[in-house]
């Protein structure tokens, strides 16, 4: 280390300095929020509110976590959530790959045009309001099947698919296969698709977080609550609830009031937090594991877009 | 393969047959393209068809066929409503404002992140990185609401710290495009510097090598080889972002609303899904979405334009 740091003249040296300071400044910007919500989540709600709190938990409890097991609606939600994810990226999948390899041989009769009608949707759509009356004629309003439909193919997790088939597939393979007799059917599920293991963790992460994270659809065509996903229940809960907020700060109440509700506003923080934590878990724990996953996948999709 | 010998006429026919012979040579490729190609009429090109209710005065019971054509009606209502100067300048503040502020964020990220000398510490550096891209937009708009709350949150007890009165963020119109803008640098630029490593892994060493020969500093490398590499990645996605430049989304602007900030925050598509769904009035709320995809494609060929001209980048 010693002599690295000997390597590095005037300039350099400094330039070094500021670089990792500015970098370690930016790695705290990047974790203190995540740390904050876990500490606020099990610590005392006044400690939090006064500022008392800074990154450690004060006087642990886990009383906030108590308190979202037994809301029923956080599990309904889980429960739809993982339904749609599952099951809507198993369609993604099936839509999207034969797609993608199709799309990828040279000898595809009538690829240009097909690729066209799927580059215009990246850039043009007709929008909200003709999405809705047609899924409304379609009679799929309030159905579970339009979570999973609505976004079957994405125009652009298909150019990266097709750009992965076409890049390491080598031709020679196609060849070989086609002298045995191979049929196109036989040729995707036999050889391509278990040669394919990358594309298919980073397409069914890109489908997936987009499942996963989703509540615009779901507010527009969902009516009945038990079909809500997570995501609703925490619109409802996380950003519905500003009022009291404004209340608080521009209201005219009575010493006692306003203390109760503090407390009320200070309690109803701290579940926040926890259910903050409770439903982001899941993808903080497996996202590092795929890392090497999708940085490559993004590489596919930047070799050509 | 007589044909292919012969001349002229017989070879354009050729080519009809060959794309004939093509498809019944290869019919199971193009019935893999089925299901998408089924989705992709069904859920996109079908619901084009409804553009047209921007021109009408639609009703729910005569259909998109049977309602009266009312000419532009509903884009002059649009233009003179009271909204539409508010949601124009809000869409386009904060389009600019993230294109000025956000977009460079990432590419500076990767810079410095590749004069990183030890390995491990820069994989775990952009392991951390990328957790905020995880946290779904309800979340980080969650977080927001706390951390800013002017009776609890974090925020207000730095700026108290400091012995000034605490700011109720969230109320304030004024703030809402920087709250917007900065949360959004926090959560999408760790993922948005992935593509520049890419780019990045492609410098030619021998290039470096011989910049250190020539006594290059670090800074110069920078700014004379490593930038170069990332310009093409840059154009294409710089074109992109300014084809969405009115195509704000509505999910975090939603998310983040509320009636006190309302005159800052409402954009057009916000606009959209409240007049359109929330009001019912459909030919109105088309007429504005109808709007704002035809800007945005404009700009988007205007810059790709501009950029296949200048540049030699394009995409398409």
């Amino acid at each position: 280390m010693k002599q690295k740091l000997k390597h590095l003249q005037g300039k350099d040296l400094i330039f070094v300095c500021i670089n990792s300071f500015l970098l370690i400044l930016i790695f705290c910007v990047t974790v203190y929020p995540l740390i904050f919500v876990i500490s606020a989540s099990v610590s005392d709600p006044a400690a939090v509110s006064t500022g008392e709190m800074v990154l450690l938990p004060v006087s642990p409890s886990l009383e906030a976590y108590q308190f979202v097991l037994s809301y029923q609606a956080i599990w309904t939600g889980y429960l739809n959530t993982i339904f749609y994810t599952f099951l809507g990226t198993l369609i993604n999948l099936a839509a999207t790959i034969p797609c993608a390899y199709a799309l990828s041989r040279k000898d595809c009769p009538l690829k240009g045009l097909i690729m066209t009608l799927f580059m215009i949707t990246m850039y043009f759509s007709g929008g909200l309001i003709p999405g809705y009356l047609n899924i409304v004629s379609m009679g799929l309003l309030n159905t579970r099947l339009v979570m999973l439909i609505s976004g079957a193919v994405s125009a652009y997790n298909l150019i990266v698919a097709r750009t992965f088939f076409a890049n390491t597939i080598p031709w020679e393979l196609h060849e070989a296969a086609f002298l045995d007799g191979c049929s196109d059917f036989r040729l995707l599920t036999r050889i391509v698709l278990p040669l394919s293991s990358p594309i298919i963790v980073v397409l069914i992460l890109y489908y997936g977080v987009g499942h996963w994270n989703s509540y615009f659809n779901a507010m527009i065509y969902l009516q009945d609550r038990a079909k809500y996903p997570l995501q609703v229940f925490l619109r409802e809960i996380l950003t519905l609830g500003q009022f009291a907020d404004t209340a608080l700060a521009t209201g005219d109440y009575s010493p006692e009031d306003m203390a109760s509700l503090l407390r009320q506003v200070e309690k109803a923080d701290m579940i926040k937090y926890a259910v903050i934590v409770v439903s982001t878990l899941p993808m903080m724990v497996i996202y590092p594991w795929l890392q090497k996953y999708f940085a490559k996948g993004v590489m596919i999709g930047s070799v050509k877009g | 393969m007589i044909e292919v010998r012969s001349s002229g006429k017989v070879r354009q026919k050729s080519a009809v047959h060959g794309l004939w012979w093509q498809i019944i040579r290869h019919w199971q490729l193009l019935f893999m393209t089925f299901p998408a190609l089924i989705y992709l009429f069904l859920f996109q090109y079908k619901p084009m068809y409804g553009i047209i209710i921007a021109f009408k005065d639609y009703s729910f019971k005569k259909g998109i066929w049977g309602s009266p054509w009312c000419g532009f009606e509903n884009f002059n209502q649009l233009f003179n409503s009271y909204w539409f100067p508010i949601i124009l300048k809000n869409t386009l503040s904060i389009s600019l404002l993230t294109l000025v502020i956000s977009f460079p964020m990432p590419i500076i990220l990767a810079l410095m992140v590749n004069e990183m000398s030890n390995q491990r510490l820069k994989k775990i550096f952009q392991t951390v990185s990328y957790a905020p891209h995880f946290i779904s937009t309800i979340v980080v708009c969650g977080m927001v609401i706390l951390f800013l709350s002017p009776t609890s949150g974090i925020i207000n007890r730095l700026i108290e710290l400091f012995g000034l009165e605490p700011i109720s963020f969230m109320q304030q119109p004024g703030m809402f495009k920087w709250i917007y803008v900065i949360s959004g640098i926090w959560q999408g630029t760790g993922w948005g510097a992935i593509i520049y490593f890419a780019a990045l892994s492609g410098v030619d060493q021998s290039l470096l090598e011989a910049a250190d020969m020539d006594g290059a500093s670090r800074m110069q490398k920078i700014i004379h080889i490593n930038l170069p590499v990332l310009v093409p990645t840059i154009l294409v996605l710089f074109i992109l972002q300014c084809g969405s430049i009115l195509g704000l989304g509505y999910e975090k602007v939603y998310a983040l609303q509320n009636p006190t900030n309302l005159s800052g925050s409402e954009v057009i598509s916000t606009y959209v899904y409240k007049i359109g769904l929330v009001d019912k009035n459909f030919g109105f709320s088309t007429a504005a979405g109808l709007f704002n995809s035809v800007i945005n494609c404009t700009v988007l060929a205007a810059a790709n334009a501009i950029s296949k001209r200048v540049a030699h980048t394009s995409l398409w």
